[in-house]
């Protein structure tokens, strides 16, 4: 026998896995996120008070034992609304980055696998999308589509997926020529396992990376158009609603809760974020198990 | 005698540049015509860009050739439709070069291997499996390497891997293109005589591509010589090994050093390079690096006459 038994090593995942783990930033990121995530998820089996209750007898009152990061001008728990704001704001980011990862993906591998002229056409659209400037394209879509959690969502989605479909397209044309999916055509592959079994899992280093980094965008763009009262209205919470809702100068100088939590709180989860994207991008590439 | 198992009448390839590049039309086949018999190996031998990887690929419609013929089993590849090809594909399999880059880094081995018993179909899980160990005992590796990842296979193990995974569609054809090039000298004899085994144990027809002359002749019934993706010279392994007729057949010949110290077989190297096979010399296409070349052979391009009992060559100059 010519094979000499080698030592059991994993899979190009669980590789990628152990790399990550190794990333300082990425993993602090993690343990900030973490928390933070299942106080959102959780907050109502543990927090006395709901986003939307009135308490009459607390109007802009500052952090106490009642009512932890203070209230705000009509008498509202801070820390209730942040955590339910937490909601909305992943709610949006992920629901919209789910979308634009499914768009992505698709028009990248009908641009890589329908020939030239449907390359062609599609390419010269998302050029398109991607020469329009994105705040005024946010603008107007938004003003179009109004306000509200499926709007601002639809929204989100549609500006994002562009750039996600170029970096498919290119890592499918460059799959498409490689020996080993040259031998599945061989054997009869058609669209649907080319694309399945080959494009989507040469493809998961780039969704994964592009899904969290595009899920701290999101977030920032959420609270943008909440901010400028594009996005989610009130009395629902968001991370932006709550820092509009304490732009006066009042507000900003007095009350220094009721937008200090929210910012910190948007700042700290798109920066931890963002932390564990890079190490995920970091952790996907080959290269950096040479170091 | 039984109809070959595999007839190319007239295959020809040009690659035209892309819709938004402009560039030259590079003709990477001309006219190429040869029958590969039932259970024969048939070489394909010629230097870098003669057209031997254009020539495989376009058999098994990897690539989708500009004009001519693919009878398989009577039946022409290049009129069959999407579907009817799909169910044809079982039959003839691919062995690729670089056995790096035709093994997918996501899949394990047994996925590699029952990949295409999958997409034909017909097969249970098990049964698939079963086919798929069947084909890696075949080509001696051991069983653990089932679940293992390409990766941490050498360079000939994963060569044996591309094997199996075509051996497991049980195939009639192979093509085999280059199987040893990117191999270590001292696996490459292992990897040869693995495939002879192989074929005939299993009575595989076989073309195969190398530019190795020496792999060629001990493996090969047949060789047929390329240069610029027209055929030279077609001859029996043994009778183009000592009668080449081609001036460029005993030049390919006289390059390799001989086993025997002090020979001195009059050597004629060739000079020169390669013409571009966008801008091909007119007649034959041999002629600007022929020794032997005379006005006439810029006039027309020489036809494949028969010299002897299955030997042909394309040249003008019958004095040779
Ligand atoms: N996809 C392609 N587009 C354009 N030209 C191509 C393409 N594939 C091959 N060619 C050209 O066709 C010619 C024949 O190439 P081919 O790969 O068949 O040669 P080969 O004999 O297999 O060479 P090698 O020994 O280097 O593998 C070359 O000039 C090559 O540049
Ligand atoms: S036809 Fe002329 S140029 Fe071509 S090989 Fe024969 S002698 Fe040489
Ligand atoms: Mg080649």
């Amino acid at each position: 026998m010519v094979a000499i038994a080698l030592p059991r090593s994993n899979g190009p995942l669980a590789r990628s896995l152990s790399r990550f783990v190794g990333n300082g930033a990425a993993v602090a990121g993690l343990m900030i996120l973490l928390p933070v995530l299942i106080a959102v998820l959780t907050y109502d089996l543990w927090w006395p008070h709901a986003p939307n209750d009135i308490d009459l007898r607390a109007l802009n009152k500052g952090p106490s034992a009642a009512h932890w990061f203070g209230t705000d001008g009509v008498g509202r728990d801070v820390l209730a609304r942040l955590l339910q704001g937490g909601r909305i704001s992943l709610l949006v980011a992920g629901v919209s980055v789910a979308i634009s990862l499914v768009i992505g993906f698709l028009v990248g591998a009908l641009a890589a696998f329908g020939g030239r002229i449907t390359d062609g056409s599609t390419m010269r659209l998302v050029d398109l999308a991607m020469t329009l400037p994105p705040v005024i394209l946010l603008l107007v879509l938004a003003s179009i589509a109004g306000t509200g959690i499926v709007p601002t969502i639809f929204v989100i989605s549609l500006l994002s997926w562009p750039v996600l479909s170029r970096m498919v397209r290119a890592r499918l044309l460059e799959l498409r020529e490689r020996d080993f999916v040259v031998a599945a055509r061989g054997m009869g592959a058609n669209l649907w396992h080319l694309l399945f079994r080959h494009g989507l899992p040469n493809c998961i280093d780039i969704l994964v990376v592009y899904a969290t980094l595009q899920i701290a965008n999101a977030i920032l763009l959420e609270a943008g158009l909440s901010f400028l009262g594009l996005g989610i209205p009130p009395p629902e919470a968001s991370w932006g609603n709550m820092l509009n809702a304490a732009r006066s100068t009042v507000v900003l100088e007095q009350y220094v809760w009721q937008w200090m939590f929210p910012g910190a709180a948007l700042v700290l989860a798109v920066l931890a974020i963002n932390f564990i994207g890079d190490g995920l991008r970091d952790a996907f590439d080959p290269r950096s198990d040479l170091n | 005698m039984d109809a070959p198992l595999l007839s190319v009448r007239g295959l020809t390839k040009h690659f035209k540049p892309s819709a938004f590049s402009r560039g030259p039309v590079v003709r990477a086949l001309e006219d190429v015509s040869f029958d590969v018999p039932r259970g024969s190996v048939v070489g394909l031998v010629g230097e870098s860009g003669s057209g031997k990887t254009t020539i495989g690929r376009s058999i098994l419609r990897l690539v989708e050739p500009t004009s001519g013929e693919v009878r398989f089993n009577g039946t022409d590849l290049t009129k069959l439709s999407t579907a009817e090809l799909r169910k044809q594909r079982r039959f003839m399999q691919y062995i690729f070069q670089d056995p790096f880059a035709s093994l997918s880094p996501r899949m394990t081995i047994g996925q590699i291997l029952t990949e295409g018993l999958e997409i034909q179909g017909g097969l249970s899980r098990e049964e698939r499996s079963t086919r798929a160990r069947q084909a890696l005992a075949a080509v001696e590796l051991p069983a653990d390497a089932f679940n293992r990842y390409a990766h941490e296979f050498s360079g000939g193990q994963r060569q044996r891997i591309g094997i199996a995974r075509a051996l497991a569609l049980d195939p009639q054809l192979i093509v085999a293109d280059e199987p040893v090039s990117a191999l270590d000298v001292s696996i490459q004899a292992q990897i040869v005589n693995l495939l002879r085994d192989l074929q005939q144990r299993l009575g595989l027809t076989m073309l195969f591509i190398s530019h190795d002359l020496a792999v060629v002749e001990y493996i090969c019934d047949t060789v047929i010589v390329l240069y610029l993706g027209r055929i030279m010279e077609i001859a029996p392994s043994a009778e183009l090994y000592a009668r080449p007729r081609h001036p460029y057949t005993r030049a390919l010949l006289s390059a390799i050093p001989s086993p025997v110290p002090g020979d001195r077989r009059q050597r004629q190297l060739l000079t020169g390079d390669i013409p571009s096979p966008a801008n091909p010399p007119s007649g034959c296409v041999f002629r600007t690096r022929c020794p032997y070349a005379i006005d006439a052979c810029a006039a027309a391009v020489p036809p494949l006459e028969t010299v002897g009992p299955g030997h042909l060559k394309a040249c003008i100059r019958d004095d040779l």
